[in-house]
């Protein structure tokens, strides 16, 4: 039974995965950006949340739609602006940008809340609550709403993508950008909403990672960008639920891994990544990950 | 240093061409380098042991930044997990020194091993592209950390002391330090400038130019970007075991240890600042970083945040660096890796403007 709970927790768990890795899957897909700081995102998400808690005194839930909020409005600034600056000077100097992004975030973070972890929402009766399933098997409500709630997200994004007017406008601009600009639609702000969405989702995301462990300035280079990688490589590039597969197949396996020695969690989910990229590195449903 | 190509001979359309590897004479500045690399070695008769351990980490983000200048200035490759040699390399120093064999010559091992870890570590991300390999050789970091940390004999998750080196005085010790780390970064430099000079160089430069058109004229691209993987862990390499050597400790970890990416921040933004896709730039871009971090020591983590900033800026809107902008000013190259060729009746004395490099 442990290793049913094992799994279960797994998938759960791959839920969070895909949360972040739906927004560095978006801007790669959108303007080919390979974001580095995408997990740093993420904990600075989180600690915009310790902050708006701090000030507000909003229960931990109700505090995420602001920091969504606030986090979008960064990702359509700084897309508008750094991002976009680099673009228009090649992928070297998007890498170079992101990855500087990236070392300011975490160095700031840091600086300003030094390396202790801190947790949200700790006490609430929220956080703690969980059922039983028979006598082994006990699942935290909260990891369940992570889930459902990942799902909702990849579902409303896809159906976005799909069905909305900018949502086609994103596709077409990923599709052609020349073609897209010559039927008059204006890439730059394109990219802008691409951008805000991606860290959107990545602030849902680091808000729940503070809220089922605890965050910590280093957290966004340590694990979360290269969860979300691998996610993102597993699941297979340009398909949502690709991207869940992903995460749920990195849950299963770090659960498994640790179920066998609690040291091996994260080198069993690298393994499975490493695994996919050498026999199959187009992903388990994309379309090609080399080009 | 001036290598001369007559054309003459071949084409008789072109009686007068001549082709060299610079414009000018580099015999003053190959005897000012070995000028320099003297002082440089006699550094710690006439200052104090504070300075040149300042100066043996100096020296080490300068080898790391030729590497990083190597891989991504001029093959492409776009590392962010250079950290994963340079802690092998601490190993590698490490793990014979417990077995009785001397940290200097665990040097050399640590450059070997390194090398030797990057060709499976090659194969799997071979295939990968700019940002996709980027953040796959991080993970590749990460894995190479976790494998480390599970072997309880060399520290595990904590991290071991060198030993071999208590027998020695401590001005003693970081002299000799400082000629190792010294003598490291002067292979580095001076390997990356041969290699450049060499056919690997040429291939370099055809990929960088048109990689499809290299490919398709016979250009072995993979070959080439795997030489040079290799050759910067080995640099990497050699680094992280002159960081063991200057710590006399091995700490795994990613917060302060030797698999902390802050290591590839430090190496990438030395060489921005200096200018990518130059020799002289990461040595620029060392001096600077180094005078940053010296003024801002008492403030944490500030140096990288400002560092950060510096090289975003530079990435944006100085993109060849500092020595690009010293190389518009005065045009001058202290390691001509690429060739000059001279329009027929052009006077080697005239340094005419029109006759682009």
């Amino acid at each position: 039974m442990a290793w049913v709970n094992a799994i279960i927790q797994g998938i759960l768990i791959g839920g969070l995965y895909a949360l972040f890795a739906c927004g560095l899957s978006l801007m790669f897909g959108v303007m080919k950006v390979v974001n580095l700081a995408h997990g740093d995102l993420a904990v600075l998400a989180g600690y915009i949340g310790v902050g708006v808690i701090a000030v507000t005194h909003v229960p931990v839930l109700w505090s995420i739609p602001v920091v969504v909020v606030l986090m979008a409005g960064i990702g359509y600034i700084l897309q508008r602006s750094l991002i976009q600056g680099a673009i228009s000077r090649g992928e070297l100097t998007t890498l170079i940008v992101t990855f500087g992004l990236s070392i300011i975030i975490e160095n700031a973070l840091q600086q300003f809340f030094t390396a202790n972890s801190r947790g949200l929402g700790v006490g609430d009766s929220f956080i703690t609550a969980s059922f039983s399933i028979g006598s082994q098997i006990t699942i935290a409500w909260l990891y369940v709403v992570i889930f459902v709630l990942a799902v909702v997200v990849l579902l409303g994004l896809s159906l976005y993508l799909s069905r909305s007017r900018y949502g086609r406008l994103i596709r077409a601009v990923a599709d052609d950008q020349e073609a897209a600009q010559l039927s008059g639609a204006n890439y730059r702000h394109v990219f802008g909403i691409a951008a805000a969405i991606a860290f959107g989702t990545v602030a849902v995301a680091g808000m729940f990672e503070g809220m089922i462990t605890t965050i910590s300035p280093t957290l966004g280079t340590d694990t979360i960008l290269l969860f979300a990688f691998a996610s993102v490589v597993i699941g297979g590039l340009g398909s949502l639920w690709g991207t869940l597969l992903g995460g749920v197949i990195l849950g299963v396996s770090q659960a498994v891994g640790a179920q066998i020695s609690p040291s091996w969690e994260q080198l069993a989910g690298y393994a499975v990544f490493l695994l996919v990229l050498v026999i199959r590195p187009q992903g388990l449903v994309g379309q090609g990950a080399t080009s | 240093m001036t290598e001369q190509v007559e054309a003459s001979s071949r084409s008789a359309d072109l009686p007068d061409l001549r082709v060299t590897r610079s414009r000018r004479n580099t015999l003053p500045s190959g005897i000012g380098a070995l000028v320099l690399i003297v002082v440089l070695f006699a550094f710690p008769y006439y200052v104090g042991p504070g300075t040149t351990g300042i100066m043996v980490q100096g020296l080490i983000v300068l080898t790391l930044a030729s590497m990083w200048n190597l891989l991504a200035g001029y093959a492409g490759l776009v590392s962010v997990g250079q950290q994963a040699f340079f802690g092998l390399g601490a190993y590698f120093v490490l793990i014979p020194a417990t077995h009785g064999i001397t940290p200097w010559f665990g040097l050399v091992i640590a450059a070997i091993g390194a090398a030797v870890c990057a060709v499976p570590l090659w194969w799997l991300v071979a295939r990968l592209r700019l940002g996709y390999f980027a953040i796959a050789t991080w993970v590749l970091a990460s894995v190479v950390m976790l494998v480390i940390e599970q072997i309880s004999s060399i520290g595990g998750g904590t991290g071991e002391p060198l030993p071999g080196l208590s027998g020695m005085q401590p001005a003693v010790l970081t002299a000799y330090t400082y000629w190792a780390a010294l003598t490291v970064a002067v292979l580095a430099i001076g390997g990356v400038y041969l290699l450049l000079r060499s056919k690997i160089g040429l291939t370099l430069t055809a990929i960088r130019d048109d990689e499809r058109a290299a490919r398709s004229s016979g250009v072995r691209v993979g070959l080439a970007r795997m030489g040079v993987f290799i050759a910067a862990a080995a640099g990497c390499g050699a680094a992280g075991g002159v960081l063991a050597i200057e710590q006399l400790q091995v700490v795994p970890g990613t917060a302060g240890g030797v698999f902390s990416v802050q290591w590839t921040a430090e190496m990438a933004f030395a060489v921005i600042i200096g200018g990518l896709g130059t020799i002289e730039g990461p040595i620029l871009g060392t001096i600077v970083f180094m005078v940053l971090q010296q003024k801002l020591q008492s403030y944490n983590a500030w140096y990288l945040i400002v560092l950060g900033v510096v090289a975003i800026a530079i990435a944006l809107f100085a993109r060849r660096g500092l020595w690009g902008l010293v190389v518009d000013r005065f045009n001058i190259r202290l390691f001509p890796v690429g060739y000059h060729l001279w329009a027929p009746g052009e006077k080697r004395k005239r340094q005419a403007a029109h006759a682009a490099p």
